[in-house]
This record gives structure tokens, sequence and C-alpha cells, in this order.
């Protein structure tokens, strides 16, 4: 057994790493000396890492065989048409509006709007051609890929994304939309490796939001840096729509600077095997970082959510609230790791993940872990996993709610608990239509909420 | 407009209730009282049709339908209420918009159009004066962070806005002060109508002195020992269960 698989775990590391050289010879000669050197050490780390096994601490509960046997290819060719009417109202009154087709900046479909003086929303490729000083001293300082084989894998094969570059002192107060959609052209799935950049200048306030759709099958390997200044405040959404034949393995890195708003809510639906990794270093004083999460798995959809926040300095705050709701014979994790570095007193870290079973064979396995070196914080954390509540199903039908309309009813409450607190209107319409489609009897539950 | 006949309940094989027979005239008001363990709340949480209660035989009739046979939902949009001894608490969801959703699910079953936003709040607005509720428990989650006697006085408000036909009072007075056992009196009596019937479950005589009912019975042990007037109740009250207790040990026909 142990020989099978490992011998399938170097064919498919050792298709990436075949590749890599084909794929140096077709980036632009322009590349920065430090990039490539950067994409040589990724993947020689992703060499010896190879693909996770269960065996791994980190993923030992999600099993990723179905990548690692996979026969993905790199797209090629022109761009292919693509249909945004799904996507395009998440996008309504956006400052700027990036669609990124297959991995590349698709001009025809991007719209740059009123963007204040100053803020850079840009092709991350066109950027290094262009702008290198503008991507160089923070791409890849952050998102570790030590110990992480999929942000190596995208180190090495990162090409196109988002740039975003906010001055200090500047607010952009519509939302900034990324959108990656993805469809393969040929018989094999195709393989992107989204990697965006996002830094903010001291004082300065922005919304990002990062959406990722297609059809078919094909695997996403996105990696995010957020670089916040100092007093900076981020809003950054992502909302994972991958179709239900993907795979998806995100890693989201948030650098923190003093006295920064970072938040994030991360929504999974799609995919068939999802892996969210959120890590969240909090390098100054008085950072107070939000990260919430929503999944819905239904099937036999499997999503992972890793997150990890480090506090590093004294009087930080981090709150974390992911809630999932599971059907069918769907799995999720959640690990949730607080770290608190000797010194970072006063640190006030919160962390809940509550898992609503809708199905007898759906299972959700949650994994808070505290590593608390400081003497003097607040560190609290609490997971549940439980189904519906039958007294409260009872009371709502004793009023006349039919069982169905009243289990709709309690899930939606549920996740709206996240849902709500997504600032952006249209992406909060859109979610809860989502909602109300995906429920049964969904209309009375749009009347009663 | 009830009909309850020969009734037997069990609850994970333990008989609560072992042959009762009741009937509630349309328009009139009854009361049972009895002693706790006596079975009243598992009476009303069967007429409600709270799925963990085994009915073993007997039946009952509403309106000349067999209640029994149908779901909680389709008892409710027959007309049957049921105000909670233990009202839920339900977050994230609106008791307002809830209530909306419950009003229509109720009008559609007796054919008629939903309510539009503006009447239902009309509505709203001149039932809650019944209770005295504050308008923020409106828009809050259903009996979310309500206090006891919020949570029953929203008990009586959702009864208001359904108007129901029979309406099961569960111990709505336990835990009440005396200035909300009045405000939840009152409410009840504005709502007592020629065609709606009311069924008082109480342990205590006191809600009696506010709501007059026509009828008192005594359930012990499972079953109806006693009925009469309202001057029953006040009989118990000097009395206690006791004497009914051993009058009841006694073998029927001794």
């Amino acid at each position: 057994m142990t020989t099978i698989l490992r011998t399938e775990e170097l064919t498919g590391a050792a298709r990436f790493a075949a590749d890599f050289d084909t794929f140096l010879r077709e980036l632009p000669a322009s590349e920065p000396a430090a990039v490539t050197a950067l994409r040589r050490m990724a993947i020689e780390r992703f060499a010896t890492l190879g693909f996770p096994t269960l065996r791994q601490e980190a993923w030992r509960q999600t099993n990723v065989s179905p990548i690692a046997q996979g026969t993905f290819v790199r797209p090629e060719g022109p761009e292919p048409v693509v249909d945004l009417s799904r996507l395009e109202p998440l996008a309504e009154g956006a400052a700027a509006r990036l669609v990124f087709v297959n991995g590349r900046l698709s001009s025809r479909l991007s719209v740059l709007g009123d963007l204040p003086a100053g803020v850079i929303v840009a092709s991350l490729a066109e950027a290094l051609e262009k702008a290198p000083d503008k991507v160089e001293p923070w791409l890849g300082q952050h998102a570790r890929f030590d110990d992480h084989p999929f942000v190596a894998l995208n180190t090495a094969f990162l090409r196109d994304g988002a740039l975003v570059w906010v001055p200090r002192g500047v607010i952009v107060e519509k939302p900034i939309h990324l959108m990656f959609v993805s469809t393969s052209q040929g018989p094999d799935p195709i393989v992107t490796f989204p990697r965006n950049l996002f830094v903010t200048g001291e004082n300065s306030q922005v919304t990002l939001v990062e959406t990722y759709a297609g059809d078919g099958a094909y695997f996403t390997c996105p990696v995010t840096e957020l670089v916040a200044g100092p007093a900076s405040v981020v809003d950054h959404y992502k909302l994972q729509l991958e179709s239900r034949e993907a795979f998806h393995m995100a890693t989201f890195q948030i650098e923190a600077e003093r006295s920064c708003t970072p938040s994030s809510h991360s929504i999974s639906i799609g995919g068939a095997l999802v892996r969210n990794d959120v890590n969240a270093v909090l390098d100054g004083e008085g950072i107070d970082c939000i990260l919430n999460g929503l999944y819905l798995a239904e099937g036999r959809q499997v999503i992972d959510n890793h997150m990890r926040v480090e506090h590093a300095k004294p009087h930080c705050a981090s709150h974390e609230l992911y809630k999932g709701v599971l059907d069918g014979a769907a799995r999720s994790v959640f690990n949730g790791l607080i770290h608190v570095h000797p010194g970072a007193q006063k640190t006030d870290a919160k962390q809940s993940n509550r898992n609503l079973l809708l199905s007898g064979s759906a299972i959700a396995n949650s994994n808070p872990q505290l590593e608390i070196f400081a003497d003097d914080v607040k560190c609290t954390h609490g997971s549940t996993v439980g189904q519906l509540d039958e007294d409260a199903i009872f009371y709502l039908r004793s009023r006349g709610i039919g069982v169905e309309a009243a289990r709709s009813l309690l899930t939606y409450a549920f996740a709206s608990d996240i849902v709500e607190r997504i600032k952006v209107e249209p992406v909060r319409r859109d979610l809860e239509e989502l909602l109300f489609a995906r429920l049964p009897q969904g209309e009375v539950v749009r009347q009663a909420v | 407009m009830l009909q309850i006949k020969n009734l037997h309940v069990s609850v994970e094989g333990n008989e609560i209730l072992r042959g009762i027979d009741l009937e509630v005239p349309t328009g009139a008001v009854h009361a049972i009282m009895g002693p706790n363990g006596s079975g009243k709340s598992t009476l009303a949480r069967v007429l409600a049709g709270q799925e963990a209660y085994e009915v073993t035989a007997g039946e009952v009739i509403f309106d000349g339908k067999n209640l029994l046979e149908m779901d909680p939902e389709e008892r409710a949009r027959e007309g049957v209420f049921m105000a909670f001894q233990y009202p839920v608490e339900i977050p994230g969801v609106s008791n307002t918009y809830f209530l909306k959703a419950a009003l229509n699910a109720v009008r559609k079953h007796r054919g008629l159009p939903e309510i539009d936003a503006m009447e239902f709040l009309t509505l709203v607005r001149q039932k809650m004066k019944l209770v005295q509720m504050d308008e923020s428990l409106l828009h809050r989650p259903v009996n979310e962070g309500f206090s006891g006697g919020e949570k029953k006085r929203n008990e009586i408000f959702h009864m208001a806005v359904l108007e129901p036909r029979l309406a099961v009072l569960d111990e709505t007075d336990s835990g009440l002060d005396i200035d909300a056992l009045r405000i939840v009196a009152d409410g009840v009596n504005v709502l007592r109508a020629v065609d709606r019937s009311f069924l008082l479950i109480t342990h205590y005589q006191r809600l009696l002195n506010y709501i007059v009912p026509d009828q008192v019975h005594v359930l012990l042990d499972g079953r109806i020992v006693r009925s009469g007037g309202k001057e029953l109740a006040l009989e118990l009250e000097e009395k206690g269960y006791a004497w009914l207790e051993e009058a009841a040990a006694q073998p029927v026909g001794a």
C-alpha cells in the first residue's frame, strides 16, 4: 500500500517539476532576477516536500491524492470566451474589476473605474514588467513555502493575479473586485496559480473581494499576500464558488502592522476538494484582526479551513468565527491555531467554530489549538458540531410553518450570522439569494427573515 | 369544538395520560389544574402535536376532524394554538418576519390572500398594544434575550396575530409577577370570543381570578378526577390537591 501511494505522489509532483524548465522559458526575459531565484527555490522545495499525505499533521484529515494523481496542464492558447453574467452583479458599484480567465488578466472583461490618485490596481504580470519596484519588495516575503507544498507550487509557477497598492492616507471607498474564472479547454484539466499582492499604506482604507468560479474540472491554487500598513483598514472577502468538480487549494497570508484593522470573510461553497489556509501575523501593537468564514458543503464535497493566527506583539485582538453547514456525505475540517509569542501581553484572542450537520452522513472535524507563551492574555476557543434544534423546529411548526420551511429557516439563520456581516451589499445580497435558492422552501425563508 | 375521548399517552413507555375525557364547547374557557407531574403539560403538547408523545389509545376531535392525524403545522393552520410553557429562543429569525410567514401560512390554508407589508404592520402594532409589548421586541430574534415575562407576553402576542380557534395556554402564568400576569390575562380576555375556545393549563388558581373559566377540571395522575365550575378552583386553593388524591385512590364503584 505504502509503496504504491508514494510512487503516485512522486509521479504527481514529478509532473510539475518536469514542467518547470519549460515554464521558465515561456516567461518574459524582463523578469527580475530575484523573482526567478524565488521560483527556483520554491520548485526545489516543492520537489522535496512532494504532495502532502495523511501522515502529515496539517493534512491528516484531508486527502489530496486526487490532486497528486491528477494530470493537470497549464492553460494554453487564446483567452476562451466565458460567461460572466453570474459574477457580474457581485461587482456592481465597484471601483475596479479585474477578471482573470484561466489565470491571465482579461483586459476585455476588466474594468478600471475611478480610482483615487496613486492607487494601483493592475495585473501582477504587467506590474512585474513595468513597475517591479511595486512588487519585488513584498512578493513571497510573507507567504512561506518551506512547509507548504501548494504555496511552493504557486510561488514556482505564479504568472498573473492582482496587484493592489494603496498609498498612505488614501481611502478607496468602493470595493475592488478580483474575479478568477477557470474553464478547461482540452481533455486534461487545467491548473492555474493566481497570485495576488495587496499592499496598503499607512492610514489607508480599502475593500477587496476575491471571487473564484469556473466550469467543469480544473485545479486552482491561489496565494494572496496582504501587507497591511500601520493603521490601515482592510476589508477582505473571498467567495469560493468553484465548480463542483474543481480542486481549490488556497492560501491567504496577512502581514499586519501596528494598529491596523484587517478583516477577512471567507465564503466557501463550491469545489470538490477545497483547502483554505488563512495565516495572520500580527506584528505590531494595537492590531484588531477579524477572520470569519462560512462553508456550505453537500454531496461528497470536502472543505478544509486551516487558520493560523500569530500574536507577535502586545495589545492585539483577533476574533475568528467560522460556521459550517454540511449536508449529504460532505466533510469539513476546521483547524484553528492561535499562537501567542513571548511578550505578546494583553492579547485578546477569540476563536469559535460552529458546525451544523443536516444529514447523518456528514462529518465535521474541528480542532482548536492554543499555543500561549505569554502570561497576561485572554484566549478563548470553542467548537460545536450539532444538528438543528428539534425544539425550535417544533416551535416553528406549531405556529403553522411547514417542517421543511422550518428546517430551512433555522439553517438560514445559522448561516446568515456570517452573511449579514458582509458589508459589500451586492455580495451580501447575492449570498442571501444563493441560500434562498439552495434551501427547500426558500420562498418562505425569504419572507421570514 | 374540542372532544377528547379516552386519551392514553405514553412517553418512553411510561403512561402519562390514562384515559382523558374532555369536551370544550365553542366559545368556552376551560381550565385544567393539577399538581406537578399530573400530565397537564403532556396534554397540551399532545394537542399541539409534539412527536415525543405516543398516543396509545383514544381520540381527539377538533371541529369534527381527527386532530391526531395532523402534523403540528396543519393543526396550527386549522386554528389550534399552543402558548408554550417554555417558549423557544430562535437566534437569527426575526420575531416579526417569522410571525408574518406564520400568518401567511395560516391565511393560505384558509384560502385568504397573503397579507401585505403595510397591512401586517398595522395589525402587529394593534396587537402589540394588547400585551403592552415593547416595539423593540418585534425586531429582535424570536425570544432571544427576552425576559421570562417578555417571552410569555410574546406568546400571547403571537396568539393575537394568528387568531386561533382553540388556544391552549400551557402554564402561561407560571413565573409571572402580578403585573405581567394581569397584562397576559387582559390580553386573553380581549381575545375571548363566541367562536374561540380556550384551554388554560395552570398549577395555580391565581390566573383564574383574572381569566374566569366556564369549567375547571382537575387532573391527577393522568386522569380527570373532578370537574366543576369556577368555584372548584377556589376550593383547590384552600384545600390543596391531597383530598382529591385520596378520593382518586378509592377504587371506582367502591
